[in-house]
């Protein structure tokens, strides 16, 4: 117990001594919790608007001023010229072409049918496609006055209707950062945790100083465990600071109880400094350590559930996010902070996040040898 | 001359001896292509929800078949009361749940109106708006198919033509993407970092205090990292031509220009974090936080550039990454020249020169 007690002693020193380090821990969260959700917006707004009109009746300005003040949409160009409005998109100044044929009023009302032409840049499909369902319903929205205008409809309707009500729960002004910001946080940890204890060893075993800790009697948990603790605590202290500038800056509140988000929280930690202790028993240097625990952070945090929905993966990286502690605390996070969940309901991920950790940081033990 | 084919000869070296380094960075951009080809998708696919059917007849029970067969939705379970379905959402294994109301065939059926709810979970507000979507669209198809073909007075016919990437398939957008990170991260801060080293472990005072000149030992620390970073091009260009089928509709010579002008971009990059960086640590944590996060973030390809804020949108155009992105979105797959991209080029090439100048102004030749 003394032993562990002075060899946390010096990890601390260690830590409040290094400048850059206290910079890491105060600047990181700052940094990508000011910055990071006012990029990550997948919201799909401001699509970029090319019109070719080679009607300019007064049906076709009509179409134009509704699709305009829907707010989807940036009329970037007007014209009558269709090779203009493609090479717009070839230059990336327009994400879609709304080509409008001559004669289209005229059709419309005489031969009871019209048609309209849309192109749209597809590159980014996910884009292509809502914007492609934006214009055509608010054409459809257009059409309808059209055909209000002409026929009177009887009192019952004469065709069947089902209307649909959607409502949208735990988030009912669809705000994109209470979805971005606990998920930041959580990567946040992640990466200082693993970084963090993956360079510290390596950096002992680089400098050398690990040989003078090889000759002491220390034992081979009392280094991992006077390794680990002053991380996890730091690691406490970094969510501290992201919760209290998520609720700051962003007004976010956690639904359910802020004890189960540290509970959590602390299992976590405890799996993710495994993870980078093991990186750091596996490497010789700290270029080594950095590139491989860049590369797990990577697959972890793009296979984690916060870019893209884990439902939507084929089977295959499905069965990579199950062993994936990232995708895990997400989960959990959005849980409790949007939903309110309570400890019963993430009952689950306790116990599997428990098993992590003591599998890696077990693993970390055996795998450090007191040897040069 | 011969000084500086030995210098090069020894960085060589340095990765090449080094196993484990050399196996992730020519690994990774192959891991990077087959993750973000083939598991990250926008698309929402097999979400799962659950059903209040207060109706239980015909109509609602074809609805649902419907929505069970098509490939977005994946009916978890049935509910039976309305205070079921905050229950099932809390335990976070649904995604939306639809209600039928009582009598909703009836209703159809008589009135020709009946309501459907449909209710998400918006902690994503993304997948709950497509999920709405989707559903909605389903459900309207099936009211279009009881209507059989009447056709209606005055209708506007649309038809649409997705351009460039007609399947909407994902990997289209990321492996520009994708090239940009894997050469931001093998040139930038693998040399800032191995720089840096040189200066902790000491070695740099032997090389400053040799007779070869600073600019050699720098070029000499560039050239192998150069190399490797067209490797890992080749690999890129090599899966997602053959793997993803993503095509390269352009020129392939320019593309190739294109790449080394970034590179070099990086490498200068590389350069000025390691005389501004004392450790390792330090150097590695600013080409992360300082490079590769803005590359991820501000180059339009996870994120959309339009959506931000203006100081952001600002900020994205100076960073190379963005030019970069874009450069290669035209050639690769719009299939432009040159002359489609001058403009980028000219500002990436005049980010080169600056990075390049300011890197070797800022090299110190003095030990501290």
């Amino acid at each position: 117990m003394r032993t562990l007690r002075f060899l946390l002693q010096k990890e601390f020193r260690q830590i409040f001594r290094d400048p850059s380090i206290i910079r890491i821990i105060f600047v990181m969260p700052v940094i990508q919790l000011m910055i990071l959700p006012w990029a990550a917006d997948y919201e799909i707004k401001d699509i970029r608007l090319a019109i070719v009109d080679h009607d300019h009746s007064s049906y076709s300005r009509q179409m134009v001023s509704k699709i305009t003040s829907s707010g989807y949409f940036l009329l970037q160009d007007y014209s009558s010229s269709y090779e203009n409005a493609l090479k717009q998109v070839e230059q990336d100044e327009a994400d879609l072409v709304l080509e409008i044929p001559a004669g289209f009023e005229k059709k419309l009302v005489k031969e009871d049918e019209s048609e309209l032409f849309m192109a749209i840049n597809a590159i980014n499909g996910v884009k292509a496609n809502l914007g492609g369902a934006y214009l055509r319903s608010i054409i459809q929205d257009y059409n309808r006055e059209v055909r209000l205008k002409w026929i009177q409809f009887p009192r019952f309707n004469p065709e069947p209707n089902i209307e649909i009500a959607s409502s949208n729960w735990f988030n009912p002004m669809m705000n994109y950062k209470i979805f971005m910001v606990p998920g930041i946080l959580v990567i946040l940890l992640t990466m200082v945790g693993t970084n963090l204890a993956a360079l510290n060893i390596v950096k002992e075993k680089e400098i050398g100083t690990i040989e003078q800790i090889n000759v002491t009697p220390v034992r081979k948990y009392h280094f991992i465990l006077g390794k680990l603790i002053p991380f996890w605590v730091l690691g406490l202290l970094i969510l501290s600071i992201g919760l209290t500038i998520a609720r700051l800056a962003y007004g976010i509140v956690p639904v359910g109880s802020l004890l189960v988000i540290y509970l959590f929280a602390a299992l976590y930690l405890l799996a993710v400094l495994g993870l980078g202790l093991l990186v750091s028993t596996f490497t010789n240097n700290q270029q080594q350590a950095m590139l491989i625990s860049f590369f797990l952070m990577m697959v972890f945090i793009l296979l984690g559930g916060l870019y893209t929905s884990i439902e939507s993966m084929p089977v295959w990286a499905q069965w990579i996010t199950r062993v994936n502690p990232v995708a895990y605390f997400i989960e959990v996070m959005r849980m409790v902070v949007l939903k309110g969940s309570g400890l019963r309901d993430i009952a689950p991920h306790m116990g599997i996040m428990a098993g992590f950790a003591i599998i890696l940081n077990g693993w970390a033990v055996y795998n450090y040898r007191k040897r040069a | 001359m011969k000084q500086f084919t030995s210098f090069v000869k020894k960085e060589f070296y340095h990765i090449l001896r080094d196993r484990r380094t050399m196996f992730i960075l020519l690994g990774m951009p192959i891991v990077q292509i087959i993750i973000f080809g083939f598991a990250l998708t926008n698309e929402v696919r097999n979400s799962r929800i659950a059903i209040l059917d207060n109706s239980k007849d015909i109509a609602t029970s074809a609805i649902i078949n419907e929505i069970d067969a098509s490939r977005y939705f994946d009916i978890q379970k049935n509910l039976y009361s309305y205070k079921d379905i905050e229950a099932a959402f809390r335990e976070g294994n649904i995604r939306m749940a639809i209600v039928f109301p009582q009598n909703f065939g009836q209703d159809l059926e008589h009135f020709n109106k009946a309501q459907v709810q449909l209710i998400a979970d918006a902690s994503d507000p993304n997948v709950a708006n497509t999920l709405s979507n989707y559903a909605s669209a389903i459900i309207k198809d099936y009211q279009d198919r009881i209507l059989e073909g009447k056709k209606l007075p005055y209708t506007i016919n649309t038809e649409m033509r997705m351009l460039y990437n007609p399947q909407l398939k994902g990997a289209y957008s990321m492996v520009p993407g994708v090239m940009a990170m894997v050469l931001m991260l093998v040139c930038t801060m693998m040399t800032a970092i191995t720089i840096v080293k040189e200066k902790e472990t000491g070695t740099m005072e032997i090389m400053l205090v040799s007779p070869i000149q600073p600019l050699k030992i720098i070029v000499a620390k560039a050239v192998p990292y150069l190399a490797l970073s067209m490797v890992n091009i080749a690999s890129i260009l090599l899966l997602s031509v053959f793997v993803l089928d993503v095509p390269i509709n352009g020129s392939l010579a320019l593309l190739v220009f294109e790449s080394v002008l970034f590179t070099i971009t990086c490498l200068a990059l590389g350069l000025l974090i390691s005389s501004a960086a004392g450790s390792q640590q330090t150097a590695m944590f600013i080409s992360l936080i300082g490079m590769f996060l803005p590359t991820v973030m501000l180059s339009g390809f996870m994120f959309p550039i339009e959506n931000m804020p203006l100081p952001l949108r600002v900020v994205s155009h100076a960073v190379p990454a963005r030019w970069f992105y874009s450069i290669v979105r035209s050639v690769m797959i719009k299939g432009v020249g040159l002359e489609g991209v001058w403009k980028e080029t000219l500002i990436l090439a005049g980010m080169m020169m600056f990075l390049l100048f300011l890197s070797i102004r800022k090299f110190k030749i003095r030990l501290a």
